[in-house]
């Protein structure tokens, strides 16, 4: 319990991750909250990534951790930007109210 | 040992919490702020468990530009106040909380049981590349790599980038109707006959303007 390894760090990411899942799952207010938990599972990701480069000694997994982060900022830009566009063209972007593609 | 316990406990709880909070808030403002508040508690965590130039480059990339980004769209498209509550039921009769959390609970579950159960393979640490050494900072190891091994990866991160940037300039660029605008192509194309006109003036009487 006192001394943390591995698996401390690993349950922080499960947890988080699964916020970010439930916050996916159980939004129905707006769009914004949505790209949010996707960032947060991203984080999860990267917790996990870290911890094991740290604990088994190895570089490559900060150096993955680099990229994602890159990734996720690249991400994030277009997500926004759709959303805004959406919002200029429909005046909301509640999630219940997003209804374009209902077969 | 007892104080780095005692800091991941703190540090973690603090980014639990604000996790959570990030998807129940109403206001879209507060979830943005404990997102940001998210992100500054893991990395102190990498900054804790020593991995430090992650740890500042998460404060630079997520709080500085990411949630920063997410600051100003909540803010442009004026949605912070959201009416009603933010797991409202109407939209499918309610159905989809009983059912998202469960499916959620399964994963968390199923992570927790893999977490419990994996064991390492024995000639793993033998077959690692890249190793940690102590001798050097943790920034310049990663230089030393990012650099040489990973060049190829690190150019095409570079254009995900810039094609992220050019995607969003053409996503939200808009022509608007009516604005009065500079004409690149027209101002290089003039010629010199366009513009200028010689006149013979004549002695004490003038020229004409709109002859």
């Amino acid at each position: 319990m006192l001394s943390i390894g591995l698996g401390h760090y690993l349950t922080l990411a499960a947890i988080i991750f699964t916020i970010g899942v439930v916050g996916i799952f159980l939004n129905r207010k707006n769009v914004i909250v949505i790209l949010m938990s996707i960032e947060l599972i991203l984080l999860a990701v990267n917790i996990n990534l870290v911890a094991f480069s740290i604990f088994i000694n190895d570089l490559s997994g900060q150096i993955f951790t680099l990229f994602i982060l890159t990734v996720a900022a690249a991400e994030a830009a277009i997500g926004l930007a759709i959303i805004v566009v959406y919002f200029r063209n429909s005046d909301t972007i509640r999630v219940e109210e997003i209804k374009n593609l209902k077969g | 040992m007892i104080a780095h316990s005692v800091f991941f406990y703190i540090f973690s709880l603090i980014a639990i919490v604000s996790a959570v909070m990030v998807t129940v808030s109403k206001n879209t403002v507060h979830s943005v702020f404990f997102l940001i508040l998210d992100f500054i508690s893991i990395s102190c965590l990498f900054i804790m468990i020593g991995a430090e130039f992650l740890g500042m480059i998460m404060l630079i990339v997520y709080v500085g530009a990411v949630a920063v980004l997410f600051l100003f769209v909540v803010m442009m498209l004026n949605v912070a106040e959201q009416k009603g509550q933010w797991f409202s039921s109407r939209w499918d009769g309610g159905t989809h909380i009983p059912v998202g959390l469960l499916v959620s609970l399964i994963i968390f579950f199923e992570l927790i049981i893999v977490i419990g159960g994996w064991k390492y393979k024995p000639d793993l640490l033998n077959s690692l590349s890249i190793n940690i050494s102590n001798e050097v900072t943790n920034t310049r190891s990663i230089g030393n790599v990012l650099y040489t091994d990973y060049i190829l990866l690190f150019q095409i991160s570079g254009m995900i980038l810039l094609v992220a940037m050019i995607g969003a300039i053409v996503l939200t660029y808009r022509e608007r109707a009516g604005v009065k605008r500079q004409s690149y192509v027209k101002q290089i194309s003039r010629e010199r006959d366009e513009g200028v006109d010689l006149v013979e003036a004549e002695r004490n009487k003038g020229v004409k303007i709109d002859a």
